[in-house]
């Protein structure tokens, strides 16, 4: 998130789309009914199925899964034509008065694809997707086929009238998603659409700047073979608007387990180190020709500045070389870059297990997941697990992945006694059983306390994983090996090696100093081997370590910031800089300068955030300014500190994306038409499939229904089907379909259907609903269902044989988004039949 | 909303004065239920049935996402979940939890035959005393809201209770307590009436409903939770909802003007026994089951006891 949880409270709109809160953050969506009932605040849900999120919103709209950008596309192009935009936020604080590259397309006039697409490759040559200006040409004697950098001083018009320059293009790219289109893609009737479109940009209307829309989204958005730029279209629509680093603004991503923002943070990716700094690859020589390629150079106008915050990656990256090797990372032997993994290609989630399903990979260790049931694609999951020499899966409960072999698939094939793979169960500690902290959606890292004692024989998670580091550490001391040296100099300083504490583990994030250090502006001190305040102090000469840039000062000399509780909110905005820490620097709102205009005063100033105080020359305010503190306004110093241009993107130059500067939008990999604004390029051209024999795909002949899948509040995931409580309330697995599909096919409320795909089979009772109604796609009637997927074969009611055995994967496949690698559990084809 | 809030001002089939009553001033409790702003999420149904140690029965889909058809002795505490279209033909999904609605004039307490089964604390809480019940079920009959449920191991009715135990500690009732979204209010009947008219003017003047307001049912005396309706002229849609509950004519006129036939015990009992006929009628099948499945689930219950009995204890 931008913004956060509280602050959704200051908001006056709110469109909450590819996410259902209501449903699936009940707690969080206080926030939201808290703006409805004290500022009058309107939602706008937009969701394939009327979920509980509509039911409080003040307009729906049922979307065909999968059209985003198009409904998203439409409202920008709206609100361009209306007027309803953010003119001074525009021009000043995002790029659109940068040129761009004259050599530059868009797909509206290259066959649905920007310049420099390899039809053989399925890649782009990015090069043209560049801003105008001197210096951006490819340096004489670099790499081959590598990128020009970013001109140092961008061309631009700041009256946007240049018909290179990025508004223009927005301008022209989206004139094409005319409210006629959109009904035609999405299946929302115009009038309906013009309605949404209409109440969301009223926040801009009569170039008013006081009122703040707020973008909601989560997993609807991202499981799409192109989710990435569903999100980017949102983020322009709000640069546009102006609403982006302000109370009541923003893109909000709401994250669907409490420390899914924690796994992204600490690099639960592959192509990510700690605090999402760039991995290196095979092309990176030495660790200085990685920090060259990862460290942007400033670009902007020349009488504008850039702060470029990331100019300071090599700072970062040395403390992290430091938390990882300690006194085994010198200058010397440039900092142990030897010892890192080189990543050489795509390792995400699917990649994995295909490795595993070509017998590439010979073992897995599965904690706090449940592999089997969440990739897609279940049935090859199984398949790649029967190939595995060994499986170790940490769970609290008996679970789909560790039982693979007692699947309803492997069961009907009988080859359950062929299955060679060795299984070990490890029982692990459930969430109230381990202290440590969360890091929640709003970026706010809280301590929690063990509740209840481990029970029977169980472990905690990473004391385990941390018996299995010290055992293979001891071979290596015993047997040598290929390359001993980064897991025999890894630093492992705890008090208690077998279960390092977790607060230890805080403090290594945080960062220490491992030299005495001075900042010579204030005259400040800092002791050798003192926890650092803050990340401004990281160095890259060696006498700092820090295992996470964003996370240093949760757990400083003051102590364990993280385990603050001082519920005290001075602004009554929902800041509460006493509860918990959030990253960077406890701020709360990101690009949080934005709230003010050029001069530096509050847009709104009934919801003052920062401001430029005259007096003392420097930015304060109720929530910790995210800039330069000393940046007087009339230095033009861009609001967005991370960009390297110090603006928002609505262009996105370079390598930022793999599938163009621009969202466009295209069908998903299944889908039920050839997309109508390039039917010949009907699909995200950078997504390839595998092409093993799983992974197979259907068409609308077969496949005539549109298929979803979603969650609910009664069910947390594949373990609360172990719960009693749960199981109670809602006790069976069901298919929600419209009352006039389950008509025409003579399907009443209660009776088994079977859903199936080019992949697989699932059987659950209907739920027959006026909540999903038929649409009109470019005038066809179609249809789409919703499967929520909480159900498998291990749990009370399907031990005792009293429900479907089935997984809601089962029906879903592996073609992925090419920047996040998220597969497309949403908009999928399946055919519906009665049992 | 302490102890003394507790003081017992109502009792069903007494003879004579109540104990303690109108000694003094106490205000009436009032649990407010804003269904504009609840999202069905069962948190309260989780709570009631956590703080009230109600054991689980066996649930079956049955095409909603409503728990169960109805309350059930061990079930008190319902969302009921009703889909209408509206004549702009937008949809809603109206959402209202039903539960006791701890009526001030209480059609349950007036057709209650057994002297203190049935009692209304002066804060306005109706409760009952298992103890003192006869599981005759004429309180069922009685009910406007068909809200008590007949226990038939124990033999006695059981209803939500408002949380007495924890109102009288001061504290808010569990589901209060649970709520995410602050749909449920509690406090003094007066500030909650007052919340409710201004959330309802809001409803009026800022969001597209104009008939919105507050559902307080003069028939029964008014109640002791009350809703906020985004359209109070059809109360029906929220899953039945009565528009003007009123205790059955039949309770009436045997606690009124024909109360004197009571004391003829023949004809007291001949009524009774109509009253019974009623409610449990000629045996329906759902009845049947939920029977079958609670003496099944109470069964299974005691085995499992008496296995972990037999583990312990070898």
């Amino acid at each position: 998130m931008t913004n956060g949880w509280v602050d959704i409270k200051n908001t006056d709109m709110m469109l909450i789309m590819g996410g259902n809160p209501a449903e699936n953050h009940p707690c969080g969506f206080k926030w939201a009914i808290e703006a409805k009932r004290n500022r009058n605040a309107k939602i706008i849900s937009v969701d394939p199925r009327f979920t509980r999120t509509s039911a409080v919103a003040d307009l729906f709209c049922q979307i065909r899964a999968g059209s985003d950008i198009a409904f998203l596309g439409g409202v920008i192009n709206y609100a361009i034509e209306n007027n309803r935009i953010a003119h001074e936020y525009l021009v000043n604080f995002t790029n659109a008065a940068f040129a761009v590259n004259n050599a530059f397309k868009l797909p509206g006039d290259t066959d649905g694809v920007f310049s420099g697409f390899d039809a053989g490759k399925f890649t782009y040559d990015r090069s043209t997707w560049n801003y105008a200006g001197p210096g951006a040409a490819v340096p004489a004697g670099a790499a081959p086929g590598a990128l020009p950098p970013m001109p140092a001083n961008v061309d631009y018009d700041l009256t946007l009238q240049n018909p290179n320059c990025v508004f223009q293009l927005l301008k022209k790219h989206y004139s094409r998603y005319t409210p006629e289109m959109v009904e035609r893609i999405t299946g929302i009737p115009k009038a309906q659409f013009l309605k949404a479109a209409d109440t969301y940009t009223s926040i801009r209307k009569d170039g008013d700047m006081k009122q703040v829309g707020t973008v909601i989204y989560a997993v609807g958005w991202t499981h799409h073979s192109f989710g990435t730029q569903i999100i980017r279209t949102a983020a322009m629509l709000q640069l546009l608007l102006g609403n982006v680093g302000r109370a009541g603004g923003g893109v909000n991503a709401l994250r669907g387990h409490s420390n899914i923002q924690g796994a992204t943070d600490m690099a639960g990716l592959y192509d990510t180190l700690p605090g999402y700094l760039k991995v290196p690859t095979p092309a990176d020589a030495n660790f200085d020709a990685w920090m060259k390629r990862a460290t942007p150079t400033s670009s902007q106008p020349a009488p504008w500045q850039s702060w470029n915050y990331y100019s300071n990656t090599s700072k970062f990256t040395v403390s992290l070389m430091k938390a990882f090797y300690g006194d085994a990372a010198t200058k010397q032997n440039d900092w142990a870059f030897d010892y890192l993994p080189k990543v050489d290609r795509d390792y995400s989630w699917t990649y994995l297990w295909n490795d595993m399903y070509d017998g590439k990979v010979k073992g897995m260790l599965a904690f706090g997941m449940n592999g089997v049931a969440i990739g897609p694609d279940t049935n090859k999951n199984i398949d790649a697990l029967k190939k595995a020499e060994w499986l170790v899966v940490g769970e609290i409960y008996p679970d789909e992945t560790s039982e693979f072999w007692r699947s309803p698939r492997v069961l009907a094939q009988g080859d359950q006694n062929q299955i060679q793979t060795t299984v070990y169960r490890l029982p692990c500690a459930g969430f109230a059983e381990k202290d440590g902290s969360f890091s929640n959606s709003a970026r706010w890292l809280l301590w929690k306390n063990t509740a209840v004692p481990l029970p029977g024989d169980c472990r905690l998670d990473h004391g385990i994983v941390a018996q299995i580091f010290l055992k293979v550490r001891e071979l290596y001391n015993k047997e040598g090996g290929k390359f001993p040296d980064p897991i025999l100099n890894l630093t492992w300083a705890y008090s208690e090696p077998q279960n390092p504490p977790l607060f230890e583990v805080l403090k290594e994030m945080n960062g220490k100093a491992l030299a005495d250090l001075e900042d010579p502006a204030t005259k400040q001190q800092i002791k050798a081997g003192q926890q650092l305040p803050g990340f401004a102090w990281l160095k890259d000469d060696g006498t700092t370590s820090c295992g996470i840039w964003i996370y240093s000062g949760a757990y400083t000399e003051a102590g364990n910031q993280t385990a603050r509780r001082d519920p005290s909110d001075p602004s009554g905005m929902g800041v509460h800089p006493g509860w918990g820490w959030s990253w960077p620097a406890n701020r709360r709102v990101l690009y949080n300068r934005a709230s003010c205009d050029v001069a530096g005063k509050p847009w709104d100033p009934s919801r003052k955030q920062v401001w430029w105080n005259e007096d003392s020359k420097k930015w304060v305010g109720n929530d910790v300014p995210d800039f330069k503190a000393d940046s007087p306004p009339k230095d033009h110093m861009g609001p967005f500190i991370m960009n390297a241009e110090g603006v928002g993107r609505i262009f996105a130059p370079l390598s930022a994306f793999a599938d163009g500067p621009f969202p466009e939008f295209y069908e998903p990999i299944e889908s039920p038409l050839a997309n109508l604004l390039h039917p010949e390029r009907s699909t995200n051209p950078v997504v390839t499939k595998f092409k093993d024999t799983d992974d197979k795909f259907g068409t609308v002949k077969d496949f005539p229904i549109i298929c979803t899948t979603f969650r609910l509040t009664e069910h947390y995931h594949y373990w609360t089907k172990n719960n009693p409580m749960n199981v109670q309330l809602v006790p069976e697995p069901f298919i929600e379909m419209a009352a006039e599909m389950a008509d025409e096919m003579g399907i009443r409320g209660g009776e088994k259907v079977k859903v199936s795909s080019a992949r697989g089979e699932y059987i659950a009772k209907a739920m027959v609903t006026k909540r999903i109604k038929s649409m009109l796609i470019d005038g066809k009637k179609t249809y789409q269902i919703g499967i929520p997927f909480h159900w498998g074969y291990r749990g009370i009611a399907e031990d005792e044989g009293k429900t479907a055995r089935d997984l809601a994967n089962q029906l879903t496949h592996t073609a992925t988004d090419p920047n996040a690698h998220t597969p497309e559990f949403k908009g999928f084809l399946v055919k519906v039949e009665k049992v | 909303m302490s102890q003394e809030t507790m003081r017992i001002q109502k009792m069903s089939a007494h003879a004579g004065a109540i104990p303690g009553e109108d000694t003094q001033r106490t205000y009436v409790v009032s649990k407010l239920i804003d269904t504009t702003t609840c999202i069905g999420c069962k948190a309260c149904e989780v709570a009631c049935m956590e703080w009230n140690d109600l054991p689980f029965g066996e649930t079956v889909f049955d095409n909603t996402y409503q728990t169960m058809p109805e309350t059930r002795w061990n079930y008190w505490n319902l969302i009921l979940f009703n889909e209408h279209e509206r004549e702009d033909g937008s949809l809603q999904w109206l959402m209202r939890k039903n539960q006791c609605m701890h009526c001030a004039d209480p059609g349950c307490l007036a057709a209650c035959p057994s002297d203190g089964a049935i009692i209304q604390y002066a804060n306005g809480i109706v409760d009952f005393q298992q103890a003192n019940c006869i599981g005759c079920g004429y309180c069922i009959t009685g009910c406007p809201f068909n809200i008590p449920k007949f226990n038939p191991q124990t033999k006695r009715v059981y209803k939500c209770t408002l949380c007495a135990d924890r109102v009288g500690e001061g504290l808010e009732p569990a589901c209060i307590k649970a709520c995410p979204t602050g749909c449920l209010h509690f406090g003094s009947k007066d500030d909650m009436k007052d919340l409710a008219e201004k959330r309802a003017t809001q409803l009026r003047d800022h969001y597209n409903f104009p008939n919105a307001g507050v559902y307080d049912p003069a028939g029964v005396g008014g109640t002791g939770v009350m809703y906020i309706l985004h359209d109070a002229t059809k109360p029906e849609l929220y899953g039945g909802l009565p528009k003007d509950p009123q205790i059955p004519l039949m309770v009436k006129l045997w606690k009124g003007p024909i109360k004197w036939l009571g004391n003829i015990a023949m004809i007291g009992g001949l009524i009774g026994l109509f009253i019974h006929y009623l409610r449990f009628g000629p045996k329906d099948r759902e009845d049947q089951d939920i029977r079958e499945q609670i003496a099944l689930a109470q069964e299974k219950a005691a085995k499992a006891a008496k296995e972990k009995n037999e583990e312990e204890h070898p």
